[in-house]
């Protein structure tokens, strides 16, 4: 089929306005994780002595997510590793998937990025169908169903393990979602952090969590947790004052989302090295 | 034994034309127009749950009058043929003139093949960087495609609108609350006299929004407009 021409109105017994189940249905090709669900047995790097340690394939690492007074804040670092090289030192593993939602990966960073893009598809697709955006439960569940599709590639390898925050409106709360490989779904009222320094970042909120964190405490605790779980873990990218790299902080309110700018990331990640420092 | 009655082609599509126009006769209409910061849409619909303009894309808007459920079918072909397109290549790639190129080859082979051809008009807007690369296409129930400037309409009363705007609209472009003045005056004294601003659906493709342009304009908002 010429991509050029729309096909027919499809007429399908399907009655959910999902993307992911027009692509499965009409164009499986480019389902990313269908097409390498069937690639990878082939070449048979199901058996090879590739490990997690020593993967081609870059990884993304500690990202992390916990409410606060006005909503819901999500974080990452920026490093991918390749085995022990550094791969990018600028990646983004946040993104905002729609107005009032973002979600964070880790895990093999192509699929990361890969499964981020056609999740933001996914939501836009079901409001232009639909006529109105999912609530914040079915966003979740849609992309715990994402999850779940990409079971076959973990047990190659290539893990993705995303958290989901989005604003409630009818609660009028912010929500945080955690998944497992299988694409269980579980919601956490307070904090969660994955990947390889997500131990690390998870006891440092841990102990600087509390109920109705203010704005500025939010972004600085967010910056605490990346950065000891930088100190602990070689997959996890520290702030890097000399080239201006700074994690990536997003929060999520009434308002919708917005990013933490440079200028006040450069500061609070400053003032908690002083701080490193003097004790 | 009854002989297959002779029916010439060009009786046929005669016949096909007929009733396919009878049936968008019948459509209420939308207006498109060119303001000074994107397109406007304005359709004479009194619902205020199922919409006649809707978002494609980050920049292109759809509209559609006629059968309900055939341009409800063009519309979803449309989303996830652009939905597709921008996620094979980029964003950017995505553009009203293919989609249109898309809408006429799906209408034409249906009114030149089909047993009953659809009875609908297409109304397709895109936004562009600058007021110069607006781009607004009317496509008819048998595929055949009009580009436009400034202004165009589609739907049972679009002679007597066009007729009506062509007099009324200047060289220059109009301002968001001229272009509705414009629009309303026009549901009024070519369509319907008793329409009220409550009866007409708005949206924007608005320029100045950053990533998805498209809006919809709830009643109160276009009466503050116009006030």
């Amino acid at each position: 089929m010429h991509s050029d021409n729309i096909s027919f109105p499809h007429f399908s017994a399907d009655p959910c306005s999902s993307f992911y189940q027009y692509l499965a249905s009409q164009r499986p090709e480019l389902l990313p994780m269908a097409r390498w669900g069937t690639l990878l047995p082939q070449q048979g790097l199901a058996d090879s002595p590739l490990t997690s340690k020593h993967l081609p394939w870059p990884h993304g690492t500690t990202v992390l997510a916990f409410t606060f007074q006005n909503g819901v804040a999500i974080a990452g670092d920026r490093r991918a590793t390749e085995g022990y090289q550094i791969a990018a030192n600028r990646m983004e593993k946040v993104f905002q998937t729609d107005d009032y939602s973002a979600m964070a990966i880790a895990g093999a960073a192509g699929p990361c990025v890969e499964m981020a893009k056609l999740f933001r598809i996914e939501l836009e697709h079901y409001e232009k169908l639909d006529g109105q955006p999912l609530t914040c439960e079915g966003k979740a569940n849609r992309l715990g169903h994402m999850v779940k599709a990409n079971f076959p590639m973990v047990l190659q390898g290539l893990v993705v393990i995303p958290l989901f925050v989005g604003y409630d409106h009818k609660r009028e709360i912010g929500r945080l979602f955690k998944y497992d490989i299988t694409g269980g779904r579980y919601e956490d009222t307070e904090f969660h952090a994955v990947g390889s320094g997500g131990k690390d970042a998870r006891s440092t909120l841990k102990e600087y969590w509390k109920k109705n964190l203010s704005e500025d405490e939010a972004v600085s605790m967010a910056l605490r947790a990346l950065l000891n779980a930088a100190e602990e873990d070689v997959g996890t990218g520290g702030p890097d004052l000399l080239r201006r790299i700074f994690p990536t902080v997003k929060l999520v309110d009434r308002q919708g989302v917005r990013d933490v700018e440079e200028p006040q990331l450069a500061a609070v990640c400053e003032a908690l090295l002083n701080q490193q420092q003097e004790t | 034994m009854a002989l297959p009655y002779y029916v010439s082609p060009e009786q046929m599509m005669q016949d096909r034309a007929e009733y396919a126009k009878k049936g968008i006769a019948k459509g209420r209409s939308i207006i498109a127009m060119e303001y000074s910061d994107g397109v406007l849409f304005v359709a004479d619909n009194p619902s205020a749950s199922l919409f006649k303009i809707s978002e494609i894309y980050d920049s292109i808007a759809f509209s559609g009058a006629g059968r309900y459920s055939e341009f409800e079918n063009l519309r979803k072909a449309g989303i996830q043929h652009a939905d597709v397109k921008g996620m094979m290549y980029s964003r950017e790639d995505v553009t009203a003139r293919s989609l249109a190129n898309g809408y006429s080859q799906i209408l034409g082979t249906l009114f030149s093949q089909e047993m009953k051809p659809y009875e609908v008009e297409l109304l397709l807007a895109q936004v562009g960087e600058t007021p110069e690369r607006n781009e607004l296409y009317r496509i008819s129930f048998d595929g055949s495609i009009v580009d436009e400037r400034k202004f165009t309409a589609i739907g049972g009363r679009s002679e007597a609108i066009l007729t009506l705007l062509r007099k009324e609209t200047s060289e220059t472009c109009p301002s968001l609350k001229e272009a509705l003045t414009l629009c309303q005056h026009a549901f009024e004294r070519g369509a319907d006299p008793k329409s009220s601003l409550e009866g007409l659906e708005v949206a924007l493709l608005d320029r100045t929004r950053k990533g998805r342009k498209f809006r919809r304009v709830p009643t109160p908002e276009a009466s503050q407009i116009l006030a």
